[in-house]
């Protein structure tokens, strides 16, 4: 009880907190670097005894030597470890970017279903929901490759739907367009067509100031955008042609063909983080208070004007933010691929280029640099969203 | 309608939906107008058909013979058959131990417990069980009936910590028992933990990975909270870091990179201690944002009130400050464990035989070919089976510890 006039009395120097705060974070620094330090010598001396060179990228532009499955650029086993690496990048963000769009969408169509005042209906998204979260994904994923695809039969049997689109252990053959000579005109035209609609929906955002009447301008800038889009596929002799696959001997010809790796990958990832983005949503919509349609519906506004200028905004707060977390894992597990053969950035760069150079330093360094800047990136961009809804809010 | 029909209690003048409560609940919940109508039909038309493929699958089409072949490999993955004993032992022992916390702790037999008590009994039941692991069973659920009755004639004071200690104790024993006592001849030989496998090993990582990542996270969100900036700044970036990357790529980094940071001659820690290590550091740097959540929701006041009666920052963080944040976020953070839980099943990729890798072999196994629906259905279901019950009985914790309620 020595201290009631604290402030009047100088502590000795070992209860001093901020003399006692500096000296343990130098403590905890030099326990940190320290250990760094040791690790990172053990593992120069190391390397230094299996390559001559301890770290060095160099090799990546040295000829990979392998085959990957399926790639969005063109790829050989003649091109280097840099370009298979690419190729695993694009594989990973074109499972990521489609599974994003389907899992939202089924996503949505969940969770308001579980919100549904039909029993029958809440029920069936309710059952859906609690099995696809209390399974793990790798779990999953497998039994779509194993279970389902692969059970699919050969081509000579394949399940035909409507389209046609063929189902086998093959993969899915799906008609496809495609581009001919006035394809890049039309991409022209499209674009275009987009600018045309930022000046529309600018034209429009100026005009609802001016009577204080908001139009409905994401609707017109679709339809501006779909407009041009139109004309331009009129009056250009066919942009894309569509190429239907056959059958033919013991494959399938023509259109696209999705690898049942893929279609596994896509199917996996859909449904499992459909399941959490359905909860989202709904937790997003049940978050706006009943008073708050109650007291649109009493100034007149529509039940449609409800939903768009009162609750969907606001749920909207509530739901951007898990939502872009439920992204960042879809990407972040789309490196389950490897688990069923898919060569996304992951299986290519993880597996097997660190396989055939045993270079695990550099490609590591790579792989977590790139998922790194993927999630700070997003993370980034959700900040500025975030800040913007909360602006218009308030 | 006569003279009597006058009276509300006649029931025959009342509209239909409020005579018949079933009617009346199908008016309000399936068919309240056309289009809700439509959308039950429709609905019922889909569970039909699901239900249709689904049943017939499962009494028709599928093969269950291979569970049956592989069950022990399922269970307890290449742990040699002569020692199961020890595994049943350390069911027993677990019995015992929940029933003499659950006597500590909360003290009546309610209705949680009488689940508990429900699960070897229903366990008993499955069809896949031999009548020695029915027996084993009946024993557990003695032991734990047993163990409630002995704690409430222990003579002990603070029964909070002697709970805490019969569970560490349990731990202990259950790890002697797992791992063995050295000697080959003695009698427990050493069983190595590349052999533990199947549920054994997957529960087994998910358990020692919560427990090891829960207290990590705590002290992560801490400093991450923490007025030093050195110690905010690393934890910060430890935690952004690991949030950033799969874990695959942990899992990865361990099995492949660990011997290039030790050094020359260093002992090679085990595949499973090392994956375990990955999931541990991983998980934790969710716990950390979970609980920083928790954290952040404890007003001011209650610092400043605890710095005013004169409590020091360890005394207000670990009595005043912690368990409010903790309450707070316990869905947050049984829904991490739960996600940790199915999480393990990603060490199958790296050489490791939990569930899900024993599943794997099973099916590559040529006496087994074109089983992969069965195996990775039951897969799917016991995993299913463990995460909902967690999920459920968070939810009955929140409800009793009246989370957002208060």
């Amino acid at each position: 009880m020595q201290t009631i006039h604290a402030s009047q009395v100088k502590p000795p120097f070992y209860r001093d907190e901020r003399i006692l705060g500096i000296i343990s974070q130098v403590l905890i620094v030099v326990i940190v670097l320290g250990l760094g330090l040791f690790f990172f010598s053990n593992m120069i001396s190391g390397l230094r005894e299996k390559h001559s060179v301890a770290i060095s990228f160099t090799f990546l532009s040295q000829g990979a030597g392998f085959d990957i499955g399926e790639s969005l650029i063109e790829y050989s086993r003649e091109r280097t470890y840099f370009r298979a690496f690419v190729v695993g990048l694009l594989n990973t963000f074109q499972v990521a970017f489609l599974g994003i769009v389907i899992a939202t969408a089924l996503g949505i169509v969940i969770g308001v279903m579980r919100l549904s005042t039909n029993f029958l209906i809440s029920r069936i998204a309710a059952v859906y929901i609690e099995i696809f979260r209390n399974i793990p994904l790798l779990v999953l994923l497998i039994f779509w490759a194993q279970a389902v695809f692969l059970k699919l039969p050969r081509v000579a049997e394949a399940f035909v739907l409507p389209g046609p689109i063929f189902l086998s252990n093959r993969g899915i053959a799906i008609p496809w367009g495609i581009p001919t000579e006035s394809w890049g005109t039309f991409l022209i035209v499209l674009v275009a067509g987009i600018l045309l609609g930022a000046v529309v929906v600018y034209l429009l955002r100026e005009q609802g100031k001016r009577t204080g009447r908001m139009p409905l301008v994401t609707l017109w800038f679709i339809v501006t955008v779909a407009a041009v889009g139109f004309v331009g596929w009129i009056v250009l002799p066919q942009p894309l042609t569509l190429e239907q696959p056959k059958l033919e001997g013991f494959n399938t010809q023509g259109g696209k063909i999705l690898s049942q790796q893929f279609m596994a990958l896509l199917s996996g990832l859909v449904i499992y983080t459909a399941a959490f983005i359905a909860e989202v949503v709904r937790a997003g919509i049940q978050s706006v208070s009943k008073g708050q349609r109650e007291a649109s519906t009493a100034l007149g506004l529509t039940a449609g004007q409800t939903l768009r200028l009162i609750i969907f905004p606001q749920a909207l707060r509530v739901i951007i933010p898990p939502l872009t977390s439920q992204y960042l894992n879809l990407t972040k597990n789309s490196s389950l691929a490897i688990a069923i053969g898919y060569p996304d950035l992951f299986a290519v760069a993880g597996n097997t280029i660190l396989n055939q150079t045993g270079r695990e330093i550099e490609m590591f360094t790579m792989i977590m640099g790139t998922y790194l800047s993927l999630s700070l990136l997003t993370s980034l961009l959700m900040n500025m969203y975030n800040k913007r809804i909360r602006l218009v809010e308030r | 309608m006569t003279t009597a029909a006058g009276t509300p209690s006649d029931r025959s003048v009342l509209p239909i939906t409020e005579r018949y409560p079933l009617v009346g609940w199908l008016r309000r919940n399936l068919f309240s107008d056309v289009f809700n109508s439509l959308l039950t039909l429709a609905a019922l038309a889909f569970i039909i058909v699901i239900a249709r493929i689904f049943l017939r699958w499962v009494f028709f089409t599928a093969e269950w013979g291979v569970i049956p072949a592989n069950f022990n490999l399922l269970m307890r993955g290449q742990y040699p058959a002569a020692e199961a004993w020890r595994l049943w032992l350390v069911i027993y022992l677990l019995g015992a131990v929940v029933g003499i916390c659950w006597k500590l702790i909360v003290g009546q037999f309610s209705g949680a417990a009488r689940v508990l008590i429900a699960i070897p009994f229903v366990l008993m039941l499955i069809p896949f069980f031999s009548m020695g692991s029915r027996l084993n069973l009946l024993i557990t659920a003695v032991a734990s009936g047993a163990g409630f009755f002995i704690a409430g004639y222990l003579p002990i004071q603070r029964r909070g910590r002697a709970a805490a200690y019969f569970l560490i104790a349990y731990l202990v024993v259950m790890l002697v028992l797992l791992r063995g006592l050295p000697g080959e001849e003695g009698p427990m030989p050493p069983v190595q933990p590349i052999l533990w496998g199947g549920l054994l090993l997957s529960l087994l990582l998910a358990f020692f990975g919560i427990t090891l990542s829960f207290p990590l996270g705590v002290l992560l969100a801490l400093g991450r909270q923490s007025k030093l900036p050195a110690v905010r700044i690393m934890s910060v970036i430890y935690i952004e870091f690991i949030r950033g990357v799969p874990l695959i790529s942990l899992l990865f980094m361990g099995q492949v990179m660990l011997q290039l940071f030790l050094p020359d001659g260093f002992p090679l820690v085990d595949r499973v201690l090392r994956a375990l290590v990955a999931i541990t550091l991983f998980s934790a740097a969710y716990t950390a944002e979970n609980v920083r959540g928790g954290l952040q929701s404890i007003p001011r006041g209650q610092y400043e009130a605890a710095q005013a009666v004169g409590l020091s920052a360890y005394q207000s963080t670990i009595h005043i400050i912690m368990p409010q944040a903790l309450r707070a976020v316990i869905p947050v953070l049984v829904g991490q464990f739960i996600s940790l839980f199915k999480d393990t099943t990603l060490v199958a990729l790296v050489g490791i035989f939990d569930l899900l890798g024993i599943a794997r072999t099973i099916i590559s196994n040529p006496d087994w070919l074109g089983t992969q629906q069965e195996v990775f259905i039951v897969v799917a279901v016991l995993f299913w089976i463990f995460s909902y019950t967690m999920s459920y009985a968070s939810r009955r914790l929140e409800r009793r510890l009246g989370v957002g309620e208060r």
